[in-house]
Protein backbone atom coordinates (compact mmCIF):
# COMPACT_ATOMS: atom_id res chain seq x y z
CA UNK A 1 0.00 0.00 0.00
CA UNK A 2 1.07 3.57 -0.73
CA UNK A 3 2.33 5.24 2.39
CA UNK A 4 3.58 8.43 0.79
CA UNK A 5 0.48 10.41 1.62
CA UNK A 6 -2.02 10.55 4.43
CA UNK A 7 -4.95 8.27 3.41
CA UNK A 8 -7.57 10.96 4.12
CA UNK A 9 -5.69 13.56 2.06
CA UNK A 10 -5.27 11.00 -0.72
CA UNK A 11 -9.03 10.25 -0.75
CA UNK A 12 -9.98 13.92 -0.66
CA UNK A 13 -7.76 14.75 -3.64
CA UNK A 14 -8.84 11.63 -5.57
CA UNK A 15 -12.50 12.70 -5.25
CA UNK A 16 -11.61 16.33 -6.02
CA UNK A 17 -9.78 15.18 -9.15
CA UNK A 18 -12.96 13.55 -10.47
CA UNK A 19 -14.94 16.77 -9.89
CA UNK A 20 -12.31 18.81 -11.77
CA UNK A 21 -12.31 16.29 -14.63
CA UNK A 22 -16.09 16.56 -14.82
CA UNK A 23 -15.84 20.35 -14.91
CA UNK A 24 -13.47 20.53 -17.87
CA UNK A 25 -15.34 17.86 -19.78
CA UNK A 26 -18.68 19.65 -19.47
CA UNK A 27 -19.67 22.59 -21.67
CA UNK A 28 -20.87 24.98 -18.92
CA UNK A 29 -17.60 26.82 -18.37
CA UNK A 30 -16.78 27.16 -22.08
CA UNK A 31 -20.23 28.60 -22.79
CA UNK A 32 -19.91 31.17 -20.01
CA UNK A 33 -16.34 32.08 -21.01
CA UNK A 34 -17.42 32.57 -24.63
CA UNK A 35 -20.31 34.77 -23.48
CA UNK A 36 -18.08 36.90 -21.25
CA UNK A 37 -15.44 37.31 -23.99
CA UNK A 38 -17.97 38.06 -26.73
CA UNK A 39 -19.97 40.57 -24.68
CA UNK A 40 -16.83 42.31 -23.44
CA UNK A 41 -15.38 42.60 -26.94
CA UNK A 42 -18.66 43.97 -28.28
CA UNK A 43 -18.81 46.53 -25.45
CA UNK A 44 -15.15 47.42 -26.01
CA UNK A 45 -15.68 48.07 -29.68
CA UNK A 46 -18.43 50.63 -29.12
CA UNK A 47 -17.56 54.27 -28.42
CA UNK A 48 -19.93 56.05 -26.04
CA UNK A 49 -19.93 59.87 -26.31
CA UNK A 50 -16.17 59.85 -27.16
CA UNK A 51 -15.49 59.26 -23.46
CA UNK A 52 -11.74 58.85 -22.81
CA UNK A 53 -12.47 56.73 -19.73
CA UNK A 54 -14.59 54.22 -21.62
CA UNK A 55 -12.15 51.47 -20.65
CA UNK A 56 -13.41 51.72 -17.06
CA UNK A 57 -16.96 50.95 -18.18
CA UNK A 58 -15.71 48.00 -20.17
CA UNK A 59 -13.70 46.74 -17.20
CA UNK A 60 -16.73 47.22 -14.97
CA UNK A 61 -19.00 45.25 -17.31
CA UNK A 62 -16.40 42.52 -17.78
CA UNK A 63 -15.84 42.10 -14.03
CA UNK A 64 -19.59 42.03 -13.39
CA UNK A 65 -19.98 39.25 -15.95
CA UNK A 66 -17.03 37.37 -14.43
CA UNK A 67 -18.66 37.62 -11.00
CA UNK A 68 -22.04 36.44 -12.25
CA UNK A 69 -20.50 33.60 -14.30
CA UNK A 70 -18.37 32.42 -11.40
CA UNK A 71 -21.40 32.36 -9.10
CA UNK A 72 -23.36 30.36 -11.68
CA UNK A 73 -20.48 27.87 -12.06
CA UNK A 74 -19.89 27.58 -8.29
CA UNK A 75 -23.53 27.12 -7.31
CA UNK A 76 -24.73 24.88 -10.14
CA UNK A 77 -21.65 22.64 -10.07
CA UNK A 78 -21.77 22.18 -6.31
CA UNK A 79 -25.53 21.82 -6.00
CA UNK A 80 -25.64 18.87 -8.38
CA UNK A 81 -22.64 16.94 -6.97
CA UNK A 82 -24.21 14.78 -4.25
CA UNK A 83 -27.71 14.45 -5.80
CA UNK A 84 -26.12 13.37 -9.12
CA UNK A 85 -24.00 10.77 -7.30
CA UNK A 86 -27.18 9.36 -5.75
CA UNK A 87 -29.20 9.49 -8.94
CA UNK A 88 -26.57 7.68 -11.02
CA UNK A 89 -25.80 5.42 -8.03
CA UNK A 90 -22.08 6.14 -8.34
CA UNK A 91 -22.15 6.98 -4.62
CA UNK A 92 -22.58 3.27 -3.78
CA UNK A 93 -19.33 1.86 -5.20
CA UNK A 94 -17.51 4.93 -3.93
CA UNK A 95 -18.72 4.78 -0.32
CA UNK A 96 -18.27 0.99 -0.36
CA UNK A 97 -14.55 1.72 -0.46
CA UNK A 98 -12.50 2.92 2.53
CA UNK A 99 -13.77 6.47 2.15
CA UNK A 100 -15.22 8.27 5.15
CA UNK A 101 -18.27 10.50 4.83
CA UNK A 102 -16.15 13.47 5.89
CA UNK A 103 -13.58 12.72 3.18
CA UNK A 104 -16.38 12.51 0.64
CA UNK A 105 -17.81 15.91 1.65
CA UNK A 106 -14.39 17.60 1.79
CA UNK A 107 -13.36 15.97 -1.52
CA UNK A 108 -16.45 17.32 -3.24
CA UNK A 109 -15.82 20.75 -1.71
CA UNK A 110 -12.17 20.80 -2.78
CA UNK A 111 -13.08 19.66 -6.29
CA UNK A 112 -15.70 22.37 -6.74
CA UNK A 113 -13.57 25.07 -5.15
CA UNK A 114 -10.43 24.21 -7.14
CA UNK A 115 -12.51 24.05 -10.33
CA UNK A 116 -13.84 27.52 -9.57
CA UNK A 117 -10.25 28.68 -8.99
CA UNK A 118 -9.19 27.35 -12.41
CA UNK A 119 -12.16 29.07 -14.07
CA UNK A 120 -11.29 32.33 -12.28
CA UNK A 121 -7.72 32.06 -13.50
CA UNK A 122 -8.91 31.90 -17.11
CA UNK A 123 -11.44 34.71 -16.59
CA UNK A 124 -8.91 37.02 -14.91
CA UNK A 125 -6.29 36.21 -17.55
CA UNK A 126 -8.71 37.48 -20.17
CA UNK A 127 -9.48 40.50 -17.99
CA UNK A 128 -5.76 41.22 -17.60
CA UNK A 129 -5.22 41.01 -21.37
CA UNK A 130 -8.17 43.32 -21.96
CA UNK A 131 -6.90 45.79 -19.40
CA UNK A 132 -3.34 45.66 -20.77
CA UNK A 133 -4.51 46.22 -24.34
CA UNK A 134 -6.42 49.37 -23.35
CA UNK A 135 -4.50 50.87 -20.43
CA UNK A 136 -1.04 49.53 -21.39
CA UNK A 137 -0.45 48.52 -17.80
CA UNK A 138 -1.26 45.46 -15.69
CA UNK A 139 -1.25 45.94 -11.92
CA UNK A 140 -0.55 42.27 -11.34
CA UNK A 141 -0.58 42.39 -7.52
CA UNK A 142 -3.89 44.27 -7.39
CA UNK A 143 -5.45 41.80 -9.81
CA UNK A 144 -4.04 38.90 -7.79
CA UNK A 145 -5.55 40.31 -4.58
CA UNK A 146 -8.90 40.81 -6.30
CA UNK A 147 -8.92 37.32 -7.78
CA UNK A 148 -7.83 35.74 -4.51
CA UNK A 149 -10.62 37.45 -2.55
CA UNK A 150 -13.09 36.49 -5.28
CA UNK A 151 -11.94 32.86 -4.91
CA UNK A 152 -12.30 33.03 -1.11
CA UNK A 153 -15.84 34.33 -1.56
CA UNK A 154 -16.58 31.41 -3.92
CA UNK A 155 -15.19 29.04 -1.25
CA UNK A 156 -17.92 30.20 1.13
CA UNK A 157 -20.53 29.94 -1.64
CA UNK A 158 -19.39 26.40 -2.55
CA UNK A 159 -19.50 25.30 1.11
CA UNK A 160 -22.98 26.80 1.44
CA UNK A 161 -24.22 25.02 -1.72
CA UNK A 162 -22.69 21.74 -0.50
CA UNK A 163 -24.54 22.07 2.81
CA UNK A 164 -27.70 22.75 0.79
CA UNK A 165 -27.10 19.63 -1.31
CA UNK A 166 -27.19 17.38 1.78
CA UNK A 167 -30.29 19.14 3.09
CA UNK A 168 -32.35 19.37 -0.12
CA UNK A 169 -32.87 16.46 -2.47
CA UNK A 170 -33.50 18.50 -5.62
CA UNK A 171 -30.44 20.35 -6.97
CA UNK A 172 -32.68 22.99 -8.58
CA UNK A 173 -34.27 24.05 -5.28
CA UNK A 174 -30.86 24.10 -3.61
CA UNK A 175 -29.39 26.22 -6.43
CA UNK A 176 -32.32 28.68 -6.31
CA UNK A 177 -32.07 29.09 -2.53
CA UNK A 178 -28.29 29.54 -2.77
CA UNK A 179 -28.62 32.21 -5.47
CA UNK A 180 -31.19 34.13 -3.40
CA UNK A 181 -29.09 33.92 -0.23
CA UNK A 182 -25.79 34.83 -1.94
CA UNK A 183 -27.22 37.72 -3.97
CA UNK A 184 -29.13 38.88 -0.87
CA UNK A 185 -25.91 38.96 1.16
CA UNK A 186 -23.97 40.67 -1.65
CA UNK A 187 -26.55 43.42 -2.07
CA UNK A 188 -27.99 43.84 1.43
CA UNK A 189 -25.54 42.17 3.83
CA UNK A 190 -23.53 45.34 4.41
CA UNK A 191 -26.59 47.49 5.13
CA UNK A 192 -28.16 45.33 7.85
CA UNK A 193 -26.38 47.13 10.70
CA UNK A 194 -27.72 50.46 9.42
CA UNK A 195 -31.22 48.99 9.42
CA UNK A 196 -30.71 47.53 12.91
CA UNK A 197 -29.81 50.97 14.34
CA UNK A 198 -33.16 52.33 13.19
CA UNK A 199 -35.09 49.48 14.79
CA UNK A 200 -35.80 49.15 18.49
CA UNK A 201 -36.21 46.28 20.92
CA UNK A 202 -35.89 42.65 19.95
CA UNK A 203 -36.31 43.37 16.22
CA UNK A 204 -33.17 45.49 16.19
CA UNK A 205 -31.30 42.84 18.18
CA UNK A 206 -32.45 40.17 15.73
CA UNK A 207 -31.25 42.15 12.69
CA UNK A 208 -27.94 42.76 14.47
CA UNK A 209 -27.61 39.05 15.19
CA UNK A 210 -28.22 38.27 11.50
CA UNK A 211 -25.70 40.94 10.51
CA UNK A 212 -22.99 39.36 12.64
CA UNK A 213 -23.90 35.75 11.78
CA UNK A 214 -23.97 36.17 8.00
CA UNK A 215 -20.77 35.68 6.04
CA UNK A 216 -20.04 39.14 4.61
CA UNK A 217 -19.48 38.20 1.00
CA UNK A 218 -19.66 41.85 -0.03
CA UNK A 219 -16.23 42.40 1.60
CA UNK A 220 -14.73 40.23 -1.13
CA UNK A 221 -16.14 42.27 -3.98
CA UNK A 222 -13.25 44.66 -4.70
CA UNK A 223 -14.19 45.42 -8.30
CA UNK A 224 -14.13 49.20 -7.73
CA UNK A 225 -10.48 49.06 -6.65
CA UNK A 226 -9.54 47.16 -9.79
CA UNK A 227 -11.63 49.25 -12.19
CA UNK A 228 -10.27 52.59 -10.95
CA UNK A 229 -6.73 51.35 -10.24
CA UNK A 230 -6.94 52.54 -6.63
CA UNK A 231 -3.91 50.54 -5.57
CA UNK A 232 -3.36 47.57 -3.31
CA UNK A 233 -5.51 46.47 -0.39
CA UNK A 234 -3.72 46.50 2.96
CA UNK A 235 -2.12 43.05 3.21
CA UNK A 236 -3.21 42.65 6.85
CA UNK A 237 -6.84 43.19 5.82
CA UNK A 238 -6.31 40.77 2.92
CA UNK A 239 -4.98 38.05 5.26
CA UNK A 240 -7.80 38.78 7.72
CA UNK A 241 -10.40 38.35 4.98
CA UNK A 242 -8.75 35.06 3.96
CA UNK A 243 -8.90 33.75 7.55
CA UNK A 244 -12.52 34.93 7.92
CA UNK A 245 -13.49 33.05 4.72
CA UNK A 246 -11.55 29.96 5.87
CA UNK A 247 -13.46 29.91 9.16
CA UNK A 248 -16.83 30.15 7.41
CA UNK A 249 -15.87 27.41 4.96
CA UNK A 250 -14.81 25.15 7.85
CA UNK A 251 -18.04 25.89 9.75
CA UNK A 252 -20.30 25.20 6.77
CA UNK A 253 -18.38 22.03 5.87
CA UNK A 254 -18.62 20.80 9.46
CA UNK A 255 -22.40 21.34 9.30
CA UNK A 256 -22.59 19.44 5.97
CA UNK A 257 -20.57 16.57 7.46
CA UNK A 258 -22.75 16.43 10.59
CA UNK A 259 -25.87 16.14 8.42
CA UNK A 260 -24.35 13.64 5.98
CA UNK A 261 -22.43 11.54 8.49
CA UNK A 262 -25.36 9.47 9.73
CA UNK A 263 -27.54 9.81 6.66
CA UNK A 264 -28.87 6.62 5.11
CA UNK A 265 -27.54 6.27 1.58
CA UNK A 266 -30.25 4.50 -0.35
CA UNK A 267 -32.39 5.35 -3.34
CA UNK B 1 -11.97 -21.41 8.93
CA UNK B 2 -11.88 -17.74 9.86
CA UNK B 3 -15.10 -15.75 10.02
CA UNK B 4 -15.13 -13.02 7.39
CA UNK B 5 -18.60 -11.59 7.90
CA UNK B 6 -20.35 -11.66 11.25
CA UNK B 7 -23.79 -10.26 11.86
CA UNK B 8 -25.18 -10.35 15.36
CA UNK B 9 -28.83 -9.70 16.25
CA UNK B 10 -29.16 -7.11 13.49
CA UNK B 11 -32.27 -4.99 13.43
CA UNK B 12 -32.92 -2.22 10.90
CA UNK B 13 -35.95 0.06 10.96
CA UNK B 14 -36.63 2.75 8.39
CA UNK B 15 -38.54 5.77 9.68
CA UNK B 16 -41.79 6.36 7.84
CA UNK B 17 -41.88 9.34 5.49
CA UNK B 18 -45.54 9.94 6.22
CA UNK B 19 -46.82 11.52 9.43
CA UNK B 20 -48.46 9.13 11.85
CA UNK B 21 -47.20 6.03 10.02
CA UNK B 22 -45.15 3.45 11.90
CA UNK B 23 -41.54 2.85 10.96
CA UNK B 24 -40.86 -0.04 8.58
CA UNK B 25 -38.97 -3.03 9.95
CA UNK B 26 -36.57 -4.18 7.23
CA UNK B 27 -34.38 -6.65 9.15
CA UNK B 28 -35.35 -8.33 12.39
CA UNK B 29 -32.81 -10.05 14.66
CA UNK B 30 -30.53 -11.40 11.94
CA UNK B 31 -27.59 -13.58 12.97
CA UNK B 32 -25.19 -14.74 10.28
CA UNK B 33 -21.61 -15.88 9.81
CA UNK B 34 -19.74 -16.25 6.54
CA UNK B 35 -16.47 -18.16 6.62
CA UNK B 36 -13.35 -17.45 4.59
CA UNK B 37 -13.31 -19.04 1.13
CA UNK B 38 -17.06 -19.62 0.98
CA UNK B 39 -19.41 -18.62 -1.80
CA UNK B 40 -22.45 -17.59 0.20
CA UNK B 41 -25.85 -17.03 -1.42
CA UNK B 42 -28.10 -14.52 0.26
CA UNK B 43 -31.63 -15.20 -0.91
CA UNK B 44 -35.11 -13.92 -0.37
CA UNK B 45 -38.06 -12.42 -2.21
CA UNK B 46 -38.10 -8.68 -2.99
CA UNK B 47 -38.38 -6.66 0.22
CA UNK B 48 -37.01 -9.51 2.37
CA UNK B 49 -34.16 -7.37 3.71
CA UNK B 50 -31.24 -8.62 1.60
CA UNK B 51 -30.15 -5.26 0.20
CA UNK B 52 -30.69 -3.59 3.58
CA UNK B 53 -28.36 -6.14 5.19
CA UNK B 54 -25.77 -5.52 2.49
CA UNK B 55 -26.21 -1.78 2.97
CA UNK B 56 -25.43 -2.20 6.67
CA UNK B 57 -22.31 -4.23 5.84
CA UNK B 58 -21.18 -1.48 3.49
CA UNK B 59 -21.91 1.35 5.93
CA UNK B 60 -24.71 2.92 3.84
CA UNK B 61 -27.33 2.30 6.51
CA UNK B 62 -26.89 2.40 10.28
CA UNK B 63 -28.25 -0.55 12.25
CA UNK B 64 -31.06 0.26 14.67
CA UNK B 65 -29.81 -2.52 16.90
CA UNK B 66 -27.20 -5.24 16.83
CA UNK B 67 -23.81 -5.26 15.18
CA UNK B 68 -21.98 -6.30 12.05
CA UNK B 69 -18.31 -6.76 11.34
CA UNK B 70 -16.11 -7.61 8.37
CA UNK B 71 -12.75 -9.26 9.10
CA UNK B 72 -13.46 -8.47 12.76
CA UNK B 73 -13.74 -4.72 12.16
CA UNK B 74 -16.98 -2.88 12.92
CA UNK B 75 -18.64 -1.99 9.61
CA UNK B 76 -19.06 1.62 10.78
CA UNK B 77 -15.29 2.07 10.38
CA UNK B 78 -14.28 2.93 6.79
CA UNK B 79 -11.18 0.73 7.17
CA UNK B 80 -13.50 -2.32 7.34
CA UNK B 81 -13.99 -1.80 3.60
CA UNK B 82 -10.28 -1.92 2.72
CA UNK B 83 -10.31 -5.59 1.74
CA UNK B 84 -13.74 -5.83 0.13
CA UNK B 85 -15.06 -5.40 -3.37
CA UNK B 86 -18.66 -4.42 -3.99
CA UNK B 87 -20.75 -4.71 -7.10
CA UNK B 88 -24.09 -2.93 -6.76
CA UNK B 89 -27.14 -3.89 -8.75
CA UNK B 90 -27.47 -1.83 -11.95
CA UNK B 91 -25.01 0.95 -11.39
CA UNK B 92 -24.00 3.59 -13.84
CA UNK B 93 -20.46 4.86 -13.53
CA UNK B 94 -19.13 8.36 -14.20
CA UNK B 95 -20.19 8.97 -17.80
CA UNK B 96 -17.43 11.47 -18.47
CA UNK B 97 -14.68 8.94 -17.65
CA UNK B 98 -13.34 5.99 -19.58
CA UNK B 99 -12.83 2.63 -17.86
CA UNK B 100 -9.11 3.11 -17.37
CA UNK B 101 -9.62 6.50 -15.67
CA UNK B 102 -12.37 5.05 -13.49
CA UNK B 103 -10.20 2.15 -12.36
CA UNK B 104 -7.26 4.49 -11.76
CA UNK B 105 -9.51 6.59 -9.50
CA UNK B 106 -10.66 3.60 -7.45
CA UNK B 107 -7.10 2.23 -7.29
CA UNK B 108 -6.01 5.55 -5.84
CA UNK B 109 -8.75 5.33 -3.20
CA UNK B 110 -7.30 1.98 -2.15
CA UNK B 111 -3.82 3.54 -1.96
CA UNK B 112 -2.44 1.07 -4.49
CA UNK B 113 1.06 2.32 -5.34
CA UNK B 114 1.42 3.92 -8.78
CA UNK B 115 3.76 1.18 -9.99
CA UNK B 116 1.20 -1.52 -9.18
CA UNK B 117 -1.83 0.38 -10.47
CA UNK B 118 -1.21 -0.30 -14.15
CA UNK B 119 -0.64 -4.00 -13.48
CA UNK B 120 -3.88 -4.27 -11.49
CA UNK B 121 -5.84 -2.35 -14.11
CA UNK B 122 -4.50 -4.56 -16.91
CA UNK B 123 -5.27 -7.71 -14.92
CA UNK B 124 -8.90 -6.83 -14.10
CA UNK B 125 -9.60 -5.52 -17.60
CA UNK B 126 -8.31 -8.81 -18.99
CA UNK B 127 -10.45 -10.77 -16.52
CA UNK B 128 -13.67 -8.94 -17.50
CA UNK B 129 -12.66 -8.83 -21.20
CA UNK B 130 -12.74 -5.06 -21.58
CA UNK B 131 -9.15 -4.49 -22.69
CA UNK B 132 -10.19 -3.31 -26.13
CA UNK B 133 -12.65 -0.76 -24.76
CA UNK B 134 -10.51 0.69 -21.96
CA UNK B 135 -10.18 4.12 -23.59
CA UNK B 136 -13.86 4.46 -24.53
CA UNK B 137 -16.13 6.66 -22.45
CA UNK B 138 -18.35 4.55 -20.19
CA UNK B 139 -21.47 6.27 -21.48
CA UNK B 140 -20.96 4.47 -24.82
CA UNK B 141 -21.03 1.01 -23.19
CA UNK B 142 -23.84 -1.55 -23.39
CA UNK B 143 -25.55 -2.75 -20.21
CA UNK B 144 -23.49 -5.93 -20.12
CA UNK B 145 -20.26 -3.99 -20.55
CA UNK B 146 -21.27 -1.61 -17.74
CA UNK B 147 -21.85 -4.58 -15.48
CA UNK B 148 -18.35 -5.84 -16.35
CA UNK B 149 -16.95 -2.39 -15.52
CA UNK B 150 -18.70 -2.87 -12.17
CA UNK B 151 -16.95 -6.19 -11.68
CA UNK B 152 -13.61 -4.66 -12.66
CA UNK B 153 -13.95 -1.88 -10.09
CA UNK B 154 -15.01 -4.43 -7.45
CA UNK B 155 -11.83 -6.43 -8.12
CA UNK B 156 -9.34 -3.57 -8.45
CA UNK B 157 -7.99 -3.97 -4.91
CA UNK B 158 -7.72 -7.78 -5.20
CA UNK B 159 -10.32 -8.10 -2.41
CA UNK B 160 -10.58 -10.98 0.02
CA UNK B 161 -14.36 -10.54 0.23
CA UNK B 162 -16.68 -9.74 -2.66
CA UNK B 163 -20.18 -8.48 -2.00
CA UNK B 164 -22.33 -8.77 -5.11
CA UNK B 165 -25.89 -7.48 -5.19
CA UNK B 166 -27.73 -9.36 -7.93
CA UNK B 167 -24.69 -9.45 -10.21
CA UNK B 168 -26.49 -11.04 -13.16
CA UNK B 169 -29.62 -8.90 -13.00
CA UNK B 170 -30.56 -7.66 -16.46
CA UNK B 171 -27.80 -9.54 -18.26
CA UNK B 172 -28.25 -11.80 -21.27
CA UNK B 173 -27.40 -15.53 -20.92
CA UNK B 174 -23.85 -14.96 -22.21
CA UNK B 175 -23.30 -12.12 -19.72
CA UNK B 176 -24.62 -14.31 -16.90
CA UNK B 177 -22.31 -17.12 -17.89
CA UNK B 178 -19.32 -14.79 -17.84
CA UNK B 179 -20.19 -13.46 -14.38
CA UNK B 180 -20.66 -17.02 -13.15
CA UNK B 181 -17.26 -17.99 -14.55
CA UNK B 182 -15.65 -15.05 -12.77
CA UNK B 183 -17.27 -16.06 -9.45
CA UNK B 184 -16.04 -19.63 -9.95
CA UNK B 185 -12.53 -18.38 -10.69
CA UNK B 186 -12.55 -16.21 -7.55
CA UNK B 187 -13.72 -19.18 -5.52
CA UNK B 188 -10.81 -21.21 -6.86
CA UNK B 189 -8.48 -18.40 -5.78
CA UNK B 190 -9.85 -18.75 -2.26
CA UNK B 191 -11.85 -15.52 -2.18
CA UNK B 192 -15.01 -15.19 -0.13
CA UNK B 193 -18.07 -14.24 -2.14
CA UNK B 194 -21.28 -12.99 -0.54
CA UNK B 195 -23.99 -12.46 -3.09
CA UNK B 196 -27.68 -12.00 -3.48
CA UNK B 197 -29.53 -13.31 -6.48
CA UNK B 198 -32.95 -14.31 -7.73
CA UNK B 199 -31.35 -16.79 -10.16
CA UNK B 200 -31.71 -19.85 -7.97
CA UNK B 201 -30.27 -22.27 -10.55
CA UNK B 202 -27.14 -20.16 -10.60
CA UNK B 203 -27.01 -20.07 -6.79
CA UNK B 204 -27.36 -23.84 -6.67
CA UNK B 205 -24.43 -24.15 -9.08
CA UNK B 206 -21.93 -21.78 -7.49
CA UNK B 207 -22.79 -21.48 -3.77
CA UNK B 208 -21.44 -23.52 -0.89
CA UNK B 209 -23.98 -22.23 1.60
CA UNK B 210 -27.14 -20.13 1.44
CA UNK B 211 -29.35 -18.14 3.78
CA UNK B 212 -32.97 -17.43 2.97
CA UNK B 213 -34.58 -14.30 4.35
CA UNK B 214 -38.28 -13.58 4.42
CA UNK B 215 -39.97 -10.49 5.85
CA UNK B 216 -36.72 -9.41 7.48
CA UNK B 217 -36.13 -12.70 9.32
CA UNK B 218 -33.69 -15.48 8.65
CA UNK B 219 -35.73 -18.58 7.76
CA UNK B 220 -33.05 -21.04 6.72
CA UNK B 221 -29.28 -21.20 6.65
CA UNK B 222 -27.15 -24.12 5.59
CA UNK B 223 -25.12 -25.93 3.00
CA UNK B 224 -26.81 -26.16 -0.40
CA UNK B 225 -26.26 -29.93 -0.58
CA UNK B 226 -27.79 -30.42 2.89
CA UNK B 227 -30.87 -28.36 2.01
CA UNK B 228 -31.42 -30.24 -1.24
CA UNK B 229 -31.16 -33.53 0.63
CA UNK B 230 -33.42 -32.38 3.47
CA UNK B 231 -36.21 -31.10 1.20
CA UNK B 232 -35.70 -33.64 -1.59
CA UNK B 233 -36.13 -31.04 -4.32
CA UNK B 234 -34.17 -28.33 -6.13
CA UNK B 235 -33.28 -24.99 -4.56
CA UNK B 236 -36.15 -23.16 -6.26
CA UNK B 237 -38.68 -25.44 -4.60
CA UNK B 238 -36.87 -25.18 -1.27
CA UNK B 239 -37.07 -21.41 -1.59
CA UNK B 240 -40.78 -21.38 -2.51
CA UNK B 241 -41.53 -23.77 0.31
CA UNK B 242 -39.74 -21.59 2.86
CA UNK B 243 -41.35 -18.32 1.80
CA UNK B 244 -44.76 -20.02 2.00
CA UNK B 245 -45.71 -19.94 -1.67
CA UNK B 246 -48.82 -21.98 -2.48
CA UNK B 247 -49.68 -22.51 -6.15
CA UNK B 248 -53.23 -21.49 -7.14
CA UNK B 249 -55.70 -24.08 -8.48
Amino acid sequence: MDTNRNPSVNNVFAIAGIVIKEMYRRKDFYVLLTLVVALTLVLGSVSFFNDQHIVRYVKDACLLMIWLSSLVIAITTTARQIPAERESRTIFPLLAKPVGRGEFVVGKFMGCWLSCGLCLLVFYLFFGLLSASREHTVPVLAYFQGMWLHWMCLGIVVALALLGSVLFTAPSSNATICFIVVLGILFAGGHLNGIAIQMRGWRGALVYAIYYALPHLEWYDVRELIIHNWGLIDWVAWVGATIYAGLYMAFLLACAWLVFRRRTVTL
Amino acid sequence: MNTVVEIHDLRVEYPSREMGQRSKLAVDGLNLKVKAGEVFGFLGPNGAGKTTTMNVLLGFVAATNGSASIFGVDVRQPIARQKIGYLPELTYYYKFLNTEELLRFYARIFHIPRAERDQRINAVLKLVELEGARKRLIKTYSKGMQQRVGLAQALINNPDLLILDEPTSGLDPLGRMKVREIIQRLKEEGKTVFFSSHELGEVETVCDRVAILHEGKLRVEGRVSDLLQQYQCNLEHVFLNIVGYKPQS
